[in-house]
């Protein structure tokens, strides 16, 4: 009598046990398709695809705005003065310090592309404005340089370079 | 909701949140410490498997909502959308909609378990008419969110419902218009409909916490129903009631999973996947199986407005029911003549929904006149009369006591009626399928995608695709599919690059350019497939092919069905015999189908006889010659294998997903059924010492 008393609670316990598993794993593969619908979808996906710009009709001293994935890309075609001014200053003076040759490829020193989002709380900053001829974000003052890195301001990182390659001297491919 | 609760916190948080909130003492009381009578059987879980479907119902159309678009333009494609692009989306549009329906399948078997068991009677009267609105709540909650995906049967349904109003005299009209928005069913309707859709859940939540509370009071009712005498006679809710409920919600969920993953267009209508379109109502127009029977007794009654309060009353009768049935005694196991009656009235019931289905002539009509009146008089004459003449049967004692007397011989008498009902219903559909319909059925195909595992025929796919290029976009688009899509898992099996060179092929128009032009460019993989460049719009169709404009094929698999008749249409729900490929044997069969008129038949000008287009006359020429188009691996250049081909890219292209869909709805059926198994043993080990 004793022993099968002792026996039963552990048979009914594993029971209840893998009830509760088996239900809890349930639950857990139920959740994911609710949480994975607000993923971006094949569409969305599809449509961010890599694409082509034509940096031709581009001045001198210019700056285009182009969306890849939604995001605007800033293109600035800089001017000998601007290329200089970014390279002479000592990165290890800068809040996030980057050397100006990181953030263009190389032989294209006059190209800086980059992700126009300002990296405080996502504002699109204006080109040619602020204190280092680079780019002033109206939301809370933060200035980036003609390099696109920060200077003064909130904002904790420097402008993000997307992926890109230059398929001829005059075209790049972003994404 | 049942008095003061026992419920003392041992924890000083919840201790101190229970003076202030005692809100864990009401769930304790509620769910926890409540006493259910111990004699109760299966049909009293529907109580807890309606709960869970109205969750799932709230908590998938959420997210279905978060992806919807509420606009007569872009509904039907967002709904596409969502079946296509959208992670899991089939997959949570499947149970929505197949959700609906099992939601009034629970519905109806709890009610009916009421009828059965006099669960209406003193003192459950307010109990009960508060599940009578819940039940009209969620009557109208199905019919607007069936007008949601906005196809041919939402329209038409939104219309034809809507009309029901029109039949109040005088104002009639203008209550109409005031619901529309407009002068006709249209964008306003829609979108008003979609708000209200997504209110009226939140409302059966509200009205269902008072249908529990008002349970709550009065106690469960209960197979032998006398009222517990002690407490030998119930048991605690927790863990008893919970787990035999848990056990049947999970039963309950195989029975829905079987449904989502490999019957989910069983319950719809193949008009629903044609956009909607304000100038033509379907052939044969048909609410959603769950109002069948009401909308039998609507069309019964020769008169307008006689039909609509008949169709009204058919259902507020019900509300009346505690006053109509004249018995003290309850349980139908007690009362042998209610009990005959109500398994007729069962039977009336299913016979009328079986006859709101079929076309309103001839026999059908004199059949649902005969059945609606009798629905009344079960209720008006039979239920007050049988009170006074019935002799029950002694109730017992006790609960305790009623328990140990089982009865079986119901379940017999049930059953022998339900099969001498099929057998009464068979006859009317054979007949009308002999009489009216003179256009042959299509015959079966052998598809490697039927069946429950079954798959795309890659070779295949990319054949059909290869017809539909050369021969059917010259005039048909493909709109709903992008070129990538022909690189997805469980598609024709396309590389990427190839997907990207046959993009590449066509031309797509973008723009406008930095000068302000449209311009046209090579397709890109997530390019769309351009329309047909023969026609620019409806209109120009018209004129060029003989008043009709060519159909889009994206969807056209689901589409398109034939009606297989009774018994067949039941059988091709059940597992092991499902068969979900109408459409594709249809379309075959159309394409295989071009014949010389017979004498008499009197083709229209510029028409094509067809013998399996429902009027036999088609604007489109045959499309497809033997050797048309070039086969590359050695398959047949036939018309026979060329409309197979087809067919089948055609059925990819309505429902990309569907190897997805079979292959987790196998896993999913795998995990039910351990899960079933467990939760009844569990049940089972906790109720060892009940009995």
């Amino acid at each position: 009598m004793t022993t099968t008393t002792a026996a039963e609670p552990t048979r009914r316990d594993f029971l209840y046990i893998a009830t509760g598993t088996v239900g809890a794993v349930g639950a857990a593969a139920v959740a994911w398709p609710l949480i994975n619908q607000m993923n971006p979808d094949a569409s969305t996906i599809a449509a961010g695809a890599p694409i082509e710009v034509d940096l031709g009709p581009i001045p001198e001293g210019q700056v285009i705005k182009v969306f890849w994935r939604s995001k605007p890309i800033f293109i600035s075609h800089r001017t000998k003065k601007e290329i200089d001014e970014a390279q002479k200053v000592d990165p290890k003076t800068l809040p996030d310090p980057q050397p100006d040759s990181a953030r263009v490829k190389e032989g294209h020193d006059q190209w800086l592309v980059v992700i126009g989002i300002c990296t405080h709380l996502g504002c699109i900053p204006l080109a040619h404005q602020g204190n280092y001829d680079g780019w002033f974000c109206p939301c809370h003052g933060s200035q980036y340089d003609t390099s696109g890195r920060i200077r003064q301001g909130p904002a904790p990182a420097n402008l993000t370079v997307p992926p890109y390659q230059f398929v001829s001297d005059s075209k790049i491919r972003i994404g | 909701m049942s008095g003061p609760s026992t419920y003392q916190p041992q924890n000083a948080f919840l201790k101190w949140f229970e003076a202030r909130l005692p809100i864990g003492g009401l769930i304790h009381s509620s769910f926890v410490a409540y006493p259910t009578p111990k004699n109760l059987n299966y049909w009293w879980t529907f109580g807890a498997i309606l709960s869970f479907m109205l969750g799932v119902q709230i908590v998938t159309g959420i997210v279905l909502t978060m992806h919807y678009t509420p606009n007569a333009d872009l509904a039907f494609n967002s709904v596409e959308h969502i079946m296509r692009d959208v992670n899991y989306g089939w997959l949570l549009r499947y149970l929505h909609s197949n959700g609906a329906s099992m939601f009034f399948i629970a519905v109806y078997i709890h009610m009916f378990r009421g009828l059965y068991y006099g669960s209406y009677k003193e003192p459950r009267e307010v109990l009960w008419i508060l599940g009578v609105i819940i039940y009209l709540l969620m009557m109208a909650t199905g019919f607007l969110g069936y007008t949601l995906p906005w196809g041919q049967m939402s329209f038409w349904g939104a219309t034809v419902i809507t009309n029901f109003f029109s039949a109040i005299p005088l104002v009639g009209e203008s209550i109409v218009t005031w619901l529309w928005g407009g002068f006709a069913v249209g964008n306003p309707t829609l979108q008003r409909f979609f708000s209200l859709h997504y209110l009226l859940p939140f409302v059966i939540a509200g009205v269902v916490v008072l249908h529990v509370w008002a349970l709550h009071v009065a106690g469960q009712n209960n197979p032998a129903g006398i009222d517990p005498k002690s407490g030998q006679d119930t048991v605690p809710f927790t863990p008893h009631a919970t787990l035999k409920d848990g056990f049947m919600v999970a039963a309950f969920c195989m029975f829905f999973a079987w449904f989502v993953f490999y019957v989910p267009n069983y319950l719809g209508h193949a008009d629903n996947y044609i956009p909607a379109n304000p100038a033509v109502t379907p052939q044969h127009i048909v609410p959603e199986w769950y109002y069948l029977p009401f909308y039998a007794i609507l069309r019964a009654v020769p008169n307008k407005l006689a039909g609509v309060i008949a169709l009204f009353a058919s259902i507020l009768v019900l509300a009346f029911l505690p006053w109509l049935d004249t018995s003290r005694v309850k349980s139908a196991t007690y009362r042998p003549l209610y009990k005959q009656f109500f398994w007729v009235f069962v039977l009336v019931c299913l016979g009328l929904g079986y006859l709101g289905s079929q076309p309103p002539e001839g026999g059908f009509v004199i059949a649902a006149r005969i059945l609606t009146a009798y629905y009344f008089i079960h209720f008006l004459i039979i239920l007050p009369l049988l009170g006074l003449i019935e002799t029950p049967r002694p109730l017992p004692n006790s609960i305790s006591e009623s328990v140990l007397k089982k009865s079986g011989p119901i379940s017999a008498v049930a059953i022998a009626l339900i099969i001498g009902a099929a057998a009464c219903l068979a006859m009317p559909s054979f007949a009308y399928a002999q009489g009216e319909h003179d256009a042959p059925k299509p015959p079966r195909n052998k598809w490697s995608f039927a069946g429950g595992f079954g798959r795309f025929d890659q070779g295949q796919l990319q054949r059909g695709f290869k017809v539909y290029k050369e021969v059917c976009q010259t005039c048909h688009g493909l709109a709903l599919l992008s070129f990538r899509n022909l690189a997805d898992p469980g598609g024709p099996g396309f590389t990427p690059a190839q997907a990207a060179a046959i993009a590449a092929d066509y031309k797509v128009q973008d723009g406008p350019n930095d000068q302000g032009e449209m311009f046209e460019r090579d397709g890109r993989t997530a390019d769309r497939f351009p329309p047909p460049t023969t026609w620019k719009n409806e209109q120009q169709a018209r004129q060029l092919y003989n008043g009709t404009v060519p159909p889009d094929m994206s969807v056209l698999a689901k589409a398109r069905s034939y009606e297989r008749g009774f018994p067949w249409f039941l059988i091709d729900a059940l597992p092991f015999f499902q068969y979900q490929e109408h459409g594709v044997d249809y379309i075959v069969a159309l394409l295989k189908g071009y014949k010389d008129p017979p004498p008499g038949f009197q083709l229209p000008a510029g028409g094509n006889y067809n013998e399996y287009f429902p009027s036999h006359s088609i604007a489109m020429p045959p499309p497809l010659t033997d050797g048309r188009v070039e086969y590359t691996d050695g398959s047949p250049a036939t018309v026979d294998q060329y409309a197979k081909d087809i067919a089948a890219f055609m059925m990819w292209a309505a429902e990309p997903h569907l190897e997805a869909r079979k292959r987790i709805g196998f896993q999913v059926m795998i995990f039910l059924l351990v899960l079933t198994g467990l939760m009844y043993f569990t049940k089972k080990k906790v109720w060892a010492d009940v009995h």
